[in-house]
């Protein structure tokens, strides 16, 4: 009897993610019962901070501004409902009603106490959950395209590579270590919603000319203080010599990788130091030295994987329905729910939903135990019970029929969570910056809350189209403003909030770092800015072009150019 | 007795659940305006030779001093914005954090 035993299956369970097997389950229940330990020794006194914190760091708890703070791992980015639902019961027994769904599809609990948090883990790892290498300087949870499984355009369900890598570099005894924290992004798609090339490795699932799959391996990206995109160190790796390739490169990380400056120390900076032509090599003769047989390939077990994220028992239906198109018509305002939130879906009949979490004035990524609950209600009722968590903070229900979008959208705009802003001005990432976070140099959160709130007229946010804004509180660039079309990064200029706006930013496969725009502006400035690029670039933009290709064509010194203009005329920008 | 340039408090973050504390005048405080003032240096040095006993008492952890200006009462307020919002909970959320319960 395993716990793969189809008759152990949770009534709920939807066939589409990963089940622990005995030694998963085991391997989290001993290292809960280890932190628990050492919390205990850590209040008892026989622990000092400085001893304790390695251990509370490998359990996902940091300490921050007002609170201690737990990150817990949803990997990527698949949730069961009856997991959701524990996560709000753990807000609201142990945190204060909510959590944040943060850029790394995670989920961060702001009001911990140390001596639950043993208890949280507990709770946590009886729905399968944990926050292990959601911290430190080791493989972090690995995120993947929210839209896997699903999306028309994939080559492959880039899960269970996910997992694949999960598995292998789950407390990884040489990778525990590193110079620096590690983060892979897998996608398998034609389309890049996982940006992939600014992670340390980012995986692109490819066909070669054979018809074989294989990855497309990118190393170097990353964004923070010195922003890279990644560069290709190998256009195909089969997939059955995957693990050692990846383990060659973190071997290559683990021993040239800078140790002696924390903020040198990641990967990205070894492939611009040495550039990737010496580091492709470095990886080559090192693939060719290592023995290669404890990482032989077993293609049973990636099946054995990959069964886990089969679809659904989808039903047989038409490509479109009547009934949805007859919905539309009717409610305008569903129909623009439809046309901005709900995205194709490769089985007929079926649609993917993207539930914001940005609603007018909101902040973005957070969400109250209710509202966790009436997702998990909602993903059951429409969707095989499945959810997932996108790194533009929001929540999607991957498998909802057409027939049932109506009922769906009338029991999400019930409870506030039918903004149809999704990809457009309103739907900001926004880290939580300096309301919580304890590196900070400046708010984040309220920066976003005002532009949402200037923009807050919907059809003119359509009118406008896709447009991505991404605010982070301080270089770290956890909002990831770095590849936002417009981005914004909150600083501390003479003890002042400040903030400093980029733009061209790219996260896809065109992956492009954005421009510094001009001198920092404050606060309440923010939105005017924002107001003003916008409006120069509707005032220039071809048909159906998206901001960042009218950037891109226009240039960048002309949309500096309309805010010295507005400079001049005493908006003081 | 050497000057500073602002009078100080010490801040930190108990160890068993987190919040902020200020070291008042005997021991911690949950309210920052009960906060000990040092008015030069030797008076900071004595509150953080106190922060540093506390922390290897297991007490609390992440001690620092903080510049504040003082109210028409004595009362201490941090200067800095990161410290002003340590003292109050997140801007965002006015119904958490110290401001929630009136302390601040
Ligand atoms: C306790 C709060 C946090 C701390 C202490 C923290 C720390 C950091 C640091 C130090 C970096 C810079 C890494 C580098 O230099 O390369 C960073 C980057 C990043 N963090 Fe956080 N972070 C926190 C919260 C978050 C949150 C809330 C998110 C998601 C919303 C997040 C996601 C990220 C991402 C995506 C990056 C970009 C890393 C890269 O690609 O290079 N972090 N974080
Ligand atoms: S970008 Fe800075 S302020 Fe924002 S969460 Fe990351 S570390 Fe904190």
């Amino acid at each position: 009897m395993t716990a793969h035993d189809p008759s152990l299956a949770r009534p709920n369970a939807p066939v589409t993610t990963y089940r622990y097997d005995d030694f998963d389950a085991a391997f989290v229940r001993e290292r809960v019962a280890e932190f628990r330990e050492q919390v205990r020794r850590r209040l008892d006194g026989k622990l000092t901070e400085d001893e304790f914190r390695p251990f509370r760091l490998m359990n996902g708890l940091y300490l921050q501004l007002h609170a201690y703070m737990l990150r817990v791992a949803i990997p990527y980015g698949t949730l069961t409902a009856r997991q959701m639902r524990r996560l709000a019961d753990i807000a609201d027994k142990y945190d204060r009603g909510y959590g944040h769904f943060t850029t790394r599809q995670n989920l961060q609990y702001n009001w911990p106490k140390l001596v639950d948090t043993p208890d949280i883990l507990e709770a946590l790892a009886e729905v399968e959950m944990h926050a292990i290498q959601t911290s430190g300087n080791c493989i972090r949870n690995v995120t993947a395209d929210h839209f896997a499984g699903v999306a028309p355009d994939e080559i492959e369900d880039p899960r269970a590579t996910a997992e694949f890598l999960r598995q292998w570099s789950s407390a990884h005894p040489e990778f525990s270590f590193l110079p620096r924290k590690f983060k892979i992004a897998v996608t398998g798609a034609a389309h890049d919603r996982a940006a992939i090339m600014v992670h340390d490795i980012g995986l692109a699932i490819v066909k070669n000319d054979a018809g074989e799959i294989g990855y497309r391996v990118v190393v170097g990206g990353g964004l923070g203080r010195t922003p890279f995109v990644g560069k290709v160190i190998s256009d195909f790796v089969p997939r059955a010599e995957l693990l050692a390739y990846l383990e060659a490169i973190m071997r290559v990380y683990n021993r040239f990788g800078r140790r002696d400056n924390k903020y040198k120390a990641r990967i990205k900076i070894l492939v611009h130091e040495k550039g990737i032509d010496e580091v492709r090599a470095a990886v080559a003769a090192e693939y060719a030295a290592m023995d290669r047989s404890v990482f032989s390939y077993d293609p049973a077990e990636f099946e054995r994987i990959a069964a886990f994220f089969a679809p659904p028992p989808y039903e047989a239906l038409p490509a479109e329905s009547q009934k949805l198109r007859a919905a539309r018509v009717e409610h305008p305002a569903f129909g623009n729910f439809v046309e901005v939130n709900v995205a194709r879906h490769k089985t007929p009949g079926y649609a993917i939903v993207t539930v914001s979490l940005k609603p007018i004035g909101g902040i973005p990524g957070d969400a109250t135990s209710a509202q966790m609950r009436l997702l998990a209600e909602a993903s059951e009722r429409f969707g095989f019970g499945e959810l997932r968590i996108s790194h533009e903070q929001n929540v999607i229900l991957p498998h909802v029929k057409q027939d049932d979008l109506f009922d769906l959208w009338r029991m999400l705009d019930a409870a506030g969570l039918a903004t149809a802003n999704a990809g457009l001005v309103s739907d900001i990432i926004s880290c939580p910056g300096l309301d919580y976070c304890s590196l900070a140099t400046a708010r984040s959160i309220p920066v976003a809350q005002a532009i949402s709130k200037r923009f807050s007229d919907l059809s003119r946010q359509r009118r406008i189209g896709k447009l991505g804004i991404k605010i982070s509180g301080c270089i770290n660039a956890c909002g990831h403003h770095h590849v936002a079309a417009i981005g914004v990064l909150g600083l501390e200029k003479k003890g002042q909030e400040s903030y400093q706006i980029t733009l061209g930013g790219d996260p896809t496969f065109s992956a492009s770092i954005g421009e510094i725009l001009g001198p920092g502006v404050t606060a309440e400035q923010v939105p005017d800015v924002i107001e003003h690029l916008v409006d120069f670039y509707l005032a220039e933009r071809r048909e159906g072009e998206a901001f960042i290709e009218t950037w891109r064509r226009v240039g960048h010194a002309r949309f500096k150019d309309v805010l010295r203009r507005e400079g001049e005329d005493g908006a003081d920008i | 007795m050497s000057a500073l340039k602002n009078p100080q408090i010490l801040l930190a973050s108990n160890l068993a659940d987190g919040e902020v504390v200020f070291l008042g005048p005997s021991g911690w405080e949950r309210d920052h305006a009960r906060a000990r003032v040092a008015r030069d240096k030797d008076e900071a040095a004595a509150l953080e030779a106190f922060g540093k006993a506390e922390i290897a008492a297991n007490r609390v952890v992440d001690v620092y001093l903080a510049d504040v200006a003082l109210g028409a009462d004595g009362a201490p307020t941090p200067m800095h914005y990161r410290e002003k919002m340590r003292v109050k909970g997140p801007s965002v959320r006015l119904d958490l954090g110290k401001q929630a319960a009136g302390a601040a």
